[in-house]
């Protein structure tokens, strides 16, 4: 039986020291440790530049102005990580409503992107918070 | 793109978000069961994996080899055999050196709320129900220690959540079962023949893309008079190569076997797939 307490007891522990990680992640500088606005701007060319290198989702990109897409990237990725951008796209259930992408996809837009920053250089818990921030997107972009 | 409709086995999930096979052949751990589903089917393909494991401990070894087909990342169906070796115990009890038990599981899961990965706006962890039917070829020797059957269903509910700012993985599963060390020695006993409430609980912190440490734990009935059960844990290394390969290193300890206190050792675990 003491056994048996000692695994409820880990796994309040675990549960606790989730939710205090999470609480004091509140308010964070994954802006600063992604590199501002010019290195997010830098993560989000080189996402785009592996989007086109990409066999499973490069076709979707075949009528698209990169050089927009490119800047609205930035701007997107800037606001999500808590910078002071504004983005002036439209929004992503709007731009994706139409493109019929899939979970598969959608990972792997996720795969691209995080080769992208480990291209530049951002640790992997850093990737992670990023991503935390991000992968709620699934539900606006994939819509098959 | 045009060729995607007809790419069933899509490997479309994010590396490690299959999880790897557990002891009884569900996707999980080592030790237990996840509510993620086996392989790296998203939910419009199909993934399938197959596992060997080996696990050695002091005194008895034992060999699990088995697979999984995960449907639409929504249903996983698992089989798993499993051999458990008795080594000198098995000439001390009279069975004769290497004396074996064997096991067949056949495994159902069902996810049936929440998505682990995607949802990391929500508190809400993914949730799967599963079945473990299980059937030990041992029936006599069984009976004659005060088992009270050969073969067993156990019914657990799991619950996973990626908390993915944090790099952490964390399950708490709840079982209900009457099986004695998984099976391995029957279902029910003298002391206890019948079904009892057991606890999983696994964290896993990923250090890498391709690599992640955690521990386990899991309670198991007591349902012996001549032979103490207790609960058993591990700490853990997975290493996932690619989406095809995936091997898992642990230290575990499984408590108390019959004659034998203390039985911990090694666990290793080769898993592939598409």
């Amino acid at each position: 039986m003491k056994v048996r307490k000692l695994g409820l007891a880990f796994a309040l522990a675990i549960w606790g020291a989730v939710l205090s990680i999470g609480i004091a992640h509140a308010d964070d500088t994954l802006y600063q440790d992604l590199g501002g606005k010019d290195g997010l701007a830098k993560i989000a060319s080189d996402t785009a530049d592996n989007f086109l290198a990409d066999d499973r989702i490069k076709a979707t990109f075949d009528n698209t102005n990169m050089d927009r897409f490119r800047k609205l990237l930035g701007e997107q990725f800037c606001v999500v990580a808590g910078g002071p951008c504004t983005y002036t796209g439209r929004s992503m259930k709007d731009a994706h409503k139409a493109l019929g992408l899939d979970n598969a996809d959608f990972n792997a837009v996720v795969e691209d992107l995080q080769k992208a920053m480990d291209k530049n250089n951002i640790p992997f818990a850093t990737q992670n918070r990023f991503l935390a921030r991000l992968a709620p997107m699934q539900h606006d972009v994939v819509t098959k | 793109m045009l060729d995607k409709g007809m790419a069933l086995f899509d490997t479309g999930k994010l590396l490690a978000t299959g999880g790897v096979s557990q002891l009884e052949g569900a996707g999980g751990g080592g030790l237990s069961a996840w509510a993620l589903i086996s392989g790296y089917g998203t939910r419009d393909g199909v993934g399938i994996n197959g596992h060997v494991t080996y696990v050695g401990v002091n005194d008895y070894s034992l060999w699990s080899e088995g697979a999984a087909i995960g449907l639409f990342d929504r249903v996983e169906l698992s089989y798993a055999h499993a051999t458990f070796d008795t080594e000198d115990v098995g000439a001390a009890l009279g069975l004769g050196k290497n004396f074996k038990f064997d096991m067949d599981v056949y495994g159902a899961k069902v996810k049936v709320a929440g998505d682990a990965v995607y949802d990391q706006d929500s508190w809400l962890p993914q949730i799967a129900v599963g079945v473990q039917y299980k059937h030990n070829d041992r029936g006599a020797i069984i009976h004659a220690i005060g088992g009270k059957s050969d073969s067993g269903t156990d019914y657990y509910v799991a619950a996973t959540k990626l908390f993915l700012a944090e790099s952490l993985l964390v399950d708490a599963t709840v079982r209900e079962t009457r099986a004695n060390q998984f099976g391995i020695l029957g279902f029910g006993g003298d002391k206890d023949g019948d079904y009892s409430t057991q606890f999983e609980g696994s964290a896993a912190y990923l250090l890498s893309r391709k690599f992640a440490l955690g521990a386990e734990y899991r309670t198991k009935p007591n349902n012996f008079g001549i032979a103490q059960e207790d609960d058993s844990w591990d700490l853990f290394a997975a290493y996932f190569l690619n989406k095809n390969i995936s091997l898992t290193a642990a230290y575990v300890d499984l408590g108390n076997i019959v004659i034998k206190d203390s039985q911990h050792g090694v666990y290793l675990s080769l898993q592939a797939g598409f």
